[in-house]
C-alpha cells in the first residue's frame, strides 16, 4: 500500500481541476475578510503547475513537488503564493528522491510543509488561517500512523480533521493577514486558506484511496 | 459589472501594453517577468529606488517610475503582491552598482514576496535594503493584526527617497531617511462606496446608500467601522483626529498633508476635505507647508477619500520640492 509517483501527478491535476471548479467559492469566501482574489490566484498559479508539470513528469516524488512550489512561487504573488509554494517544496524536500511513499512517509512531508507554513507566516493554530487545516491533518496522519492504520484509513482521518478545522476557523477572529484588519468583524467567516488547504487533502483521499 | 476592459484576466497586460505606448521617454516596460524601469536605468551610480505591489492603486507605483522618482515597480495582479521573481529581475535592472531599496508596503503578502527577492538579489551580490511602510491608524498594531498597513505616506515616500537617491545619496541613508519618513507619517481612509476587482466581477463588499466605512485600506477590504453618512466637515475630523493624536503632531510642527481620492471621489470634493483639514490643523497650531490633492493612491474606482500627515523639517521639504518627471507626479523640470 503506498502512493507511486503517478498517483501524485494524478492528485495535483485532480486539485487543478479541484480549484478551477471552486474558483468562485474560494474569491467569495475572501470578499468578507480579505480582497477577493484568493480563487483566482490559486487558479492562476495552478494553471502554471499543469504548464510545467510535464517538465518534471520522469522526476522523483520530490522534485516533481518542488516543482510545484517554484511555479507556485512565481505565479501566484500575495501570501498565498510564498505559503503554498512552502507546502509543495517543503513536501518534496521530505519525499526527495522516492518514486513511492507509505503512510509513516506522507505525515512527516505533511508535518514538514505545516512547519514551513508557520515558520514564513508566523501563524499559530487559532490565528484563523490555512494552519488550522494543516495542524489537525497533521496530527491524524501521524496517529494513524502510529496505530498502524492502512494509508486509505490514514488520509480519511486527516481530510476529515482538516474539515473540521476548517469549519472551525468560522466563529475566530483572525489574528494574521489582511482579515486580521477586520477585528472582531472577521468572526462569523470560513478562512478562504483553511478551505484551498482541506480541498488538497480531501482530493488526496480522493485520488489515491481510489488507486488502493 | 460596469469596467472599461476587454477581459478580467488582460486588465494588467493591457494597462503595460498602454503605458508603453504612452511614455516611452519616461519607462521601460519588460514582460515575463513584468516590470517598468525609468526609460535610462539602471543610472550609474545612483541607488536604485523599487517599489511594487497588487495593480489596482494606479497611479502607484508605475506612474512613479522615471526621474527622480521610482527606478522600478513591480505591479502584481489586481490588489495581489507581485511574485518575487519580478522583484528580483527589477533589482537587477536598476542596480548602478550603489545598491537598491526596497520600499515595501506592511502587507502579508508583500512583506514575503519582497524578502524572499531581496534574499535572492543579495545571493547574487547586490546590496538591498528594505524599508516596510506602515502608517495606517485605523489598524492597532498588535500582535492581533498583521500590524498597519501601508497606504498614503508610501506616495509621499517614493517622491522624497527617490529625490534623495537622484542626489546622490547612499543606500544607508536612503535607508535611513526612508525609515525616519515612516516614523513620523500617519495616515487613515474612508470609502462611500466599495470597488470591484475585475476577475471577481461584483462588489467587494456591500454598503447600504446610507452608510460609510471608516478606517478602510486600499484593497477594497472593509474597514473598522461602519457608520451612517456624515458631512464632509464631520468625515474630516473622524480621520484627522486618530492621525494626529497618534504620533502626536504638536503645535508648532510643520507637516505636509495629502488628501487623496480612492478613485471614485472627485477633486471638488477633495478641496472642500482640504479646507476643513487646515482649520483643525490651524487650531492646533500645526502649520502645513507643504501638500498635495488628488487620486495619487487609489483602490479602483472606489468613492472615498484618505488623509496623511507628515512631519516635515528642511531637509525633506527640499527633497519634496526636487525635480520630478514621472507619469503621475511631475514639477520642476
Amino acid at each position: 500500500m503506498a502512493v507511486t509517483k503517478n498517483d501524485v501527478l494524478e492528485w495535483i491535476r485532480a486539485y487543478a481541476q479541484v480549484i478551477a471548479d471552486n474558483e468562485d467559492y474560494l474569491t467569495e469566501l475572501d470578499s468578507p475578510i480579505g480582497d477577493a482574489d484568493h480563487g483566482a490566484n490559486m487558479h492562476r498559479g495552478f494553471k502554471a503547475v499543469l504548464d510545467k508539470l510535464p517538465a518534471n513528469e520522469d522526476k522523483d516524488i520530490g522534485k516533481i513537488l518542488m516543482g510545484v512550489g517554484m511555479a507556485l512561487l512565481s505565479k501566484v504573488g500575495g501570501a498565498g503564493g510564498p505559503l503554498y509554494s512552502t507546502v509543495f517544496i517543503q513536501m518534496g524536500k521530505s519525499i526527495d528522491g522516492k518514486m513511492e511513499f507509505e503512510l509513516a512517509d506522507w505525515a512527516n512531508a505533511l508535518e514538514a510543509a505545516t512547519q514551513g507554513v508557520v515558520r514564513l507566516g508566523k501563524a499559530s493554530p487559532g490565528d484563523k488561517t490555512m494552519v488550522d487545516a494543516l495542524t489537525p491533518a497533521v496530527e491524524a496522519l501521524k496517529e494513524a500512523s502510529e496505530q498502524g492504520l492502512t494509508l486509505g484509513e490514514g488520509l480519511e482521518k486527516s481530510a476529515k480533521a482538516a474539515e473540521e478545522g476548517m469549519i472551525a476557523t468560522i466563529p475566530l477572529v483572525a489574528r494574521k493577514g489582511r482579515a486580521s484588519y477586520l477585528g472582531e468583524r472577521s468572526a462569523g467567516h470560513q478562512d478562504p486558506g483553511a478551505t484551498s488547504t482541506f480541498l488538497l487533502l480531501d482530493t488526496a483521499v480522493k485520488v489515491w484511496a481510489k488507486s488502493q | 459589472m460596469k469596467k472599461l476592459i476587454n477581459k478580467p484576466e488582460d486588465v494588467v497586460l493591457e494597462e503595460f501594453k498602454g503605458i508603453e505606448l504612452a511614455h516611452p521617454d519616461l519607462v521601460k516596460v519588460h514582460y515575463d517577468p513584468d516590470y517598468i524601469v525609468r526609460a535610462d536605468a539602471p543610472v550609474k551610480g545612483k541607488v536604485g529606488v523599487i517599489s511594487g505591489g497588487g495593480s489596482g492603486h494606479e497611479p502607484m507605483h508605475g506612474g512613479y517610475v522615471g526621474m527622480g522618482m521610482l527606478d522600478a515597480a513591480c505591479p502584481g495582479a489586481v490588489f495581489t503582491s507581485p511574485t518575487p521573481d519580478q522583484m528580483l529581475e527589477a533589482t537587477k535592472a536598476v542596480d548602478g552598482g550603489a545598491g537598491v531599496l526596497h520600499i515595501v508596503k506592511n502587507y502579508t503578502g508583500d512583506v514575503m514576496n519582497f524578502e524572499m527577492a531581496a534574499d535572492l538579489a543579495k545571493a547574487e551580490g547586490i546590496d538591498v535594503e528594505a524599508v516596510v511602510v506602515n502608517d495606517d491608524v485605523a489598524v492597532k498594531d498588535s500582535l492581533y493584526t498583521a500590524g498597519r498597513r501601508g497606504v498614503g505616506l508610501t506616495v509621499l515616500m517614493e517622491k522624497i527617497v527617490g529625490a534623495a537617491a537622484e542626489e546622490g545619496r547612499s543606500l544607508q541613508e536612503v535607508a535611513e531617511l526612508a525609515r525616519k519618513i515612516n516614523g513620523q507619517g500617519r495616515s487613515m481612509g474612508m470609502a462611500l462606496t466599495s470597488c470591484t476587482v475585475p476577475h471577481a466581477g461584483k462588489p467587494t463588499f456591500d454598503l447600504p446608500e446610507d452608510e460609510m466605512e471608516i478606517g478602510i485600506g486600499i484593497h477594497g477590504e472593509p474597514g473598522r467601522t461602519r457608520m451612517k453618512i456624515k458631512t464632509a466637515d464631520e468625515v474630516t475630523e473622524i480621520l484627522m483626529k486618530p492621525i494626529i493624536e497618534d504620533i502626536p503632531y504638536e503645535e508648532g510642527d510643520e507637516v505636509l498633508l495629502f488628501v487623496n481620492s480612492m478613485g471614485g471621489t472627485p477633486l471638488i470634493e477633495l478641496y472642500i476635505l482640504y479646507r476643513k483639514a487646515i482649520e483643525i490643523l490651524e487650531a492646533k497650531g500645526i502649520k502645513v507647508v507643504r501638500n498635495l490633492i488628488g487620486p495619487y493612491i487609489t483602490s479602483l474606482e472606489m468613492a472615498g477619500c484618505s488623509f496623511t500627515l507628515l512631519k516635515m523639517d528642511e531637509d525633506l521639504i527640499k527633497l519634496w520640492d526636487a525635480p520630478v518627471k514621472t507619469a503621475g507626479m511631475r514639477w520642476g523640470v
